[in-house]
């Protein structure tokens, strides 16, 4: 192979960017050299497994996915404002509009919305970390060392191209030569086995490891739909994986189960695509629900409205999202029978989540309404979702599809749903719990800045879209021609990208600003919250709670407050604490994953072998490993305690 | 028998079961690709591999009968179960204008 087609060539933006790349690699290099803080960056974060800690790299990560998935609906939105541009070709389309879709909701909503469960369930439900801390590590670790391996396709070897779903044949070794499809099979594969073993590890974390008095139908809303979300995520997840075990050894060994020729199936990657496909967006949107109804709960002040229709709901949503998956090819000619059954599965979704939506709307009702940041993220979210929503239901009667199907209408539905569900809630969750991170709060102001410039940006971009679908423009276009009409929407839809940039430059500003200037938050609780993450310090103890609260019902915090004035510690009621161990293994064993996916990406075997290896003897090093953690001594309990509760 | 009950100083249930799952996996390698069967034949004899391997990997390595909360347990194989027969009845149903 040569070196020209090693790295990708050609393209002044590639070049832009590998001399951007490089730059900031060495600008890293030298601030951690300049300022001495390997030893710090290796101790304090590359080896931790404090959930805490764990969940605000997710949220880094996250934060930067969303600017490079922002930039990559950027270019898009350049190249589409007019008729007949020659910004992009068609192959660079192609590849951005991949990467575009792959990492907006593998490597932006899914971490942002790990992220924010990591930080905050094990505090709500009175825990000291998760139920396998190691295994936390390596979840995030794999998540980290996939989005890179993906990340790093489009100046090394070139990107998929064949759309986040990556069909077959065209995903295929038949229509798509390069190895950016390879990328997308390992990548995914990688960071799909680290959420898989979150799943598995905060499902035991909230069965196992509640206070004592927390009930199940005590337990935060937000909790709740963790619970349900693992649940869909250890049951949709295998079939991830083994779908993309089956691309990788169709693309790299070439094998044929889903080619055209010799008894290969092609439209089963789109069956198996979706099984995993529909699930994952209730993963996401799930959490989003729990995080409005605190956000709600909280600042209407008011307990949440209909707790037991909102668990129940969710849990019929979680049940019905494993059976209509048919709806994201109703086109591909399965027939009336199958599409009739998977639609009236579809249109039954809409009642659970109405059920949703009027119980946040009575828990508004006549609640002391506090408009904080959070607060109107989550206010904007209901009507934004509704309208998301009802388009959703019109998707969903088969025979209408037939119509909206791939067009722009499907691509404004499915943003109104993942926008105004996801990333709001990923917003509101940010500001809200942004001092139990970080002991600051996120300034109010430029907070509704961005709120104001990225709602109504959002609308401006995508709410032309529905139109522009039913005029006929389809999705992946990556030029139209002149006089279709379609040219005054397009131009409306860019402006409106462009304020949701604007808005998204102002949040970063924000978090800039906040660490220096932002109010710190002494008390640990300052939104008069609920639930019992605000029973501890800002930024809790690594330990979070010195001795574990007792729960009495639900919004336990708020309990206590009412009782008791707050949540009390007597210095003699102090045991020593039991804690998890750090351990780089982690890290290195997730760069074995990364090597032996690279290697696997370019058939370089040899590679692909020596990483593999690796990954065995983290695994065998792991088994044999007699490290049962530590005990912290009651006087260091107490002076943590006081040096955290300093200015209370 | 109770979780903590009895401490093993060799874990003999592990190798056993990892060695037997080996045999199974490469028992059916071997129907698959060398015994010369029918189609027919083979995918039930690979399948019945695969059902007892899942149920050999539930006793030997997953604990299913250490535990406290046997209705938990029900109710998770119940749903285990449940969502298999979607995924693959599900699968040839929808598969089937092409099969």
């Amino acid at each position: 192979m040569k070196w020209s087609e090693f790295f990708v060539t050609g393209e002044p933006l590639i070049y832009a960017a590998d001399v951007a790349i490089v730059l900031t690699m060495i600008g890293i290099v030298f601030v951690l050299t300049y300022f001495k803080k390997w030893k710090w960056l290796w101790d304090e974060w590359l080896t931790t497994v404090d959930h805490k800690k764990i969940g605000v790299m997710y949220i880094i990560c996250a934060v930067l996915m969303l600017f490079r998935g922002g930039v990559d609906a950027l270019l898009m939105r350049a190249q589409l404002t007019a008729p007949n541009m020659k910004f992009l070709d068609a192959q660079h389309y192609n590849e951005i509009f991949t990467t575009h879709g792959t990492i907006m909701i593998l490597f932006m909503a899914m971490p942002f919305i790990i992220g924010l469960m990591n930080i905050v369930v094990p505090l709500q439900i009175g825990a000291r970390d998760v139920a396998f801390p190691y295994l936390n590590a390596l979840s995030f670790w794999l998540f980290f060392f996939g989005a890179l391996l993906f990340n790093i396709s489009f100046v090394i070897g070139g990107s998929p191209d064949a759309g986040w779903t990556a069909y077959f044949p065209l995903a295929g070794n038949e229509f798509s030569h390069g190895v950016g499809n390879n990328y997308y099979a390992v990548a995914l594969q990688i960071s799909g086995i680290g959420t898989l073993m979150t799943g598995i590890n905060f499902l035991v974390t909230i069965l196992k490891m509640r206070a004592p008095g927390m009930t199940l139908m005590r337990m935060p809303m937000f909790t709740w739909t963790i619970l349900i979300t693992c649940v869909l995520i250890i049951f949709a997840f295998p079939v991830l994986t083994v779908a993309l075990a089956l691309m990788t050894f169709d693309r790299v060994f070439g094998t044929q189960f889903f080619t055209m020729a010799n008894g290969g199936m092609s439209m089963l990657w789109a069956n198996l695509f979706w099984i995993w496909g529909h699930p994952e967006v209730y993963i996401v949107i799930l959490p989003s629900f729990g995080i409005f109804s605190e956000v709600v709960s909280t600042f209407a002040q008011k307990r949440l409205f209909g707790y037991k229709a909102m668990v129940g709901s969710i849990v019929g949503i979680a049940f019905l999202s494993f059976i209509v998956w048919v709806h994201h090819f109703f086109t591909m000619g399965a027939g009336p029978a199958v599409n009739s059954a998977f639609s009236i599965t579809t249109m039954a979704i809409a009642i659970p989540t109405g059920v949703k939506v009027f119980n946040w709307l009575f828990t508004i009702r006549k609640g002391k309404i506090r408009f904080t940041t959070a607060m109107l993220w989550s206010l904007a979210f209901i009507p934004n979702f509704v309208i998301g929503g009802v388009t959703g239901v019109m998707l969903a009667m088969a025979a209408a599809d037939y119509q909206y199907h791939n067009s722009y209408f499907l691509i404004a539905h499915f943003h109104y749903v993942l926008i105004a569900g996801t990333v709001f809630a990923c917003f509101a969750g940010l500001h809200y719990w942004y001092p139990k991170m970080f002991g600051h709060i996120l300034n109010e102001r430029l907070g509704k800045w961005t709120f104001w410039l990225f709602m109504i940006g959002f609308n401006v971009c995508f709410f032309p879209m529905y139109f522009l679908g039913l005029m006929g423009m389809t999705r992946r276009m990556y030029t139209y021609s002149d006089g279709l009409g379609w040219t005054p929407l397009n131009v409306v839809a860019t402006v409106g990208a462009v304020l949701m940039g604007i808005g998204f430059i102002v949040l970063c500003y924000n978090i800039y600003y906040s660490a220096r200037y932002g109010e710190r938050d002494m008390t640990g609780d300052p939104w008069n919250g609920r639930t019992l993450e605000w029973a501890t310090a800002s930024p809790p103890v690594h330990y979070n709670f010195p001795v574990t609260p007792v729960v009495e019902d639900i919004d336990a915090y708020w309990v206590m407050k009412k009782k008791y004035g707050g949540f009390h510690v007597k210095e003699e009621d102090l045991k020593p604490i039991h804690m998890p161990s750090n351990s780089g293994r982690p890290f290195w064993m997730s760069v074995a994953f990364f090597v032996a996916g690279f290697g696997l990406v370019f058939k370089w075997f040899a590679l692909a072998i020596a990483g593999a290896l690796f990954i065995v003897l983290g695994l065998i090093l792991r088994s044999f490993e007699d490290d049962d953690g530590y005990y912290i001594p009651v006087d260091e309990i107490k002076r943590m305690e006081r040096a955290a509760r300093k200015g209370a | 028998m109770g979780a903590n009950s009895h401490q093993e100083s060799f874990p003999w249930k592990h190798i056993i079961g990892f060695l037997l799952s080996l045999v199974l996996t490469f028992a059916a390698l071997w129907v698959a690709l060398s015994s010369g069967l029918p189609l027919k034949a083979v995918i039930g004899i690979i399948v019945l591999f695969a059902v007892i391997q899942a149920s050999l990997q539930l006793f030997m390595f997953m604990h299913v009968n250490e535990s406290d909360s046997g209705r938990m347990q029900t109710f998770n194989m119940m749903y285990s179960f449940f969502i298999a027969v979607v995924v693959v009845a599900g699968s040839i149903w929808v598969m089937q204008f092409v099969l």
